[in-house]
């Protein structure tokens, strides 16, 4: 914003990004190519209703229930059309399951293809070069600025998402969690840990806020 | 190449309210069939490659600059905004802003 004092005469100004959206929204709506409502509606959804806790439903809930587990893995699809947690960037998911063996963590390394019905608009991070850049080339640094060091014998598999093909990792459950309930597990299970930047938190973390 | 990245705790999903505008521009209009999602991607990823070159992207503020210039590249492109319909609406929404009251909604003169 050029300004933000209180004893201006006139509305504040806004910037010149902000004032060419203006434009384009108003042109868009004169012509009948857009609806405003349905502009507030999208951004009501993304900013209000999904966000990362669709994800940690899904995770917690394949920690509960092997059967859904497999299912999950096998083919994402359905099970997660299932739950609702489908449409504009879910179309076709595949989840990746951390292991002893491996973990996972996902890119886009074109631009920002991310699985919005479960973990909603990707964080500043991971649209930028230096996330995008450095995931493929070397994964296990850009995890220990995350603050994560696997061990030696821990494969880093690096997915690299597209327009037709989004990653969710499954992260490994947790210490010390048995006998919690779906809903304390979900607590557990933050945003970045279904990226592969962080390891789900454990009960004595006290959960992730959310 | 920096080493060093915004880890940041979590944040709103939209850093300005323009940043939310433009995107659901763009979502509304790949729903209404104006362009597919591959083909936004594509045309987006050539943007944050050719802003890539100069200096280093830091997915803030400069990502949704990229968002914004390939969106008005496919529309005015595509005849539905050309740079001087977006120019002349662009100024009538400074002038609404500078002739209207602080504190009082602003609305287009024309």
């Amino acid at each position: 914003m050029p300004h933000d004092h209180s004893d201006h005469p006139h509305a504040v100004l806004p910037s010149d990004p902000a004032l060419r959206v203006k434009a384009l929204e108003t042109i868009l709506t004169r012509k009948g190519l857009i609806d405003p409502a349905a502009l507030d509606e999208i951004i009501d959804t993304y900013q209000n209703k999904i966000g990362p806790q669709n994800g940690a439903r899904v995770v917690a809930r394949a920690w509960s229930d092997p059967a859904f587990k497999a299912a999950l893995l096998a083919d994402a699809d359905p099970v997660l059309a299932e739950l609702g947690f489908y449409g504009r960037q879910g179309e076709h998911m595949v989840v990746v399951e951390n292991t002893p063996e491996q973990h996972n963590m996902v890119v886009c390394t074109l631009c920002s293809c991310y699985p919005w019905p479960l973990l909603g608009i990707p964080p500043g991070w991971y649209k930028s070069d230096a996330y995008r850049a450095r995931a493929v080339r070397e994964p296990r640094k850009v995890l220990a600025d995350f603050g994560m060091t696997l061990p030696a014998e821990t494969a880093v598999r690096v997915w690299d998402s597209t327009a037709e093909v989004r990653y969710l990792v499954l992260p490994m459950r947790p210490e010390g969690s048995e006998g919690l309930d779906e809903d304390a597990l979900a607590a557990l299970v933050s945003r970045d840990s279904m990226i592969g930047t962080a390891l789900a938190s454990t009960p004595d973390d006290g959960g992730y806020p959310s | 190449m920096s080493d060093c990245m915004e880890l940041s705790a979590p944040e709103p999903a939209f850093l300005e309210p323009w940043h939310a505008q433009v995107f659901a521009l763009t979502v509304s209009l790949n729903e209404a069939g104006r362009f597919s999602w591959a083909d936004w991607v594509a045309r987006f990823s050539q943007t944050l490659r050719r802003n890539g070159l100069s200096r280093e992207l830091d997915g803030g503020a400069d990502y949704f600059d990229a968002w914004l210039e390939t969106l008005e590249a496919i529309l005015a492109e595509a005849g539905n905004a050309s740079a001087q319909e977006v120019e002349l609406v662009r100024r009538d929404w400074e002038e609404a802003y500078l002739s209207t009251p602080h504190g009082e909604p602003v609305h287009l003169a024309r």
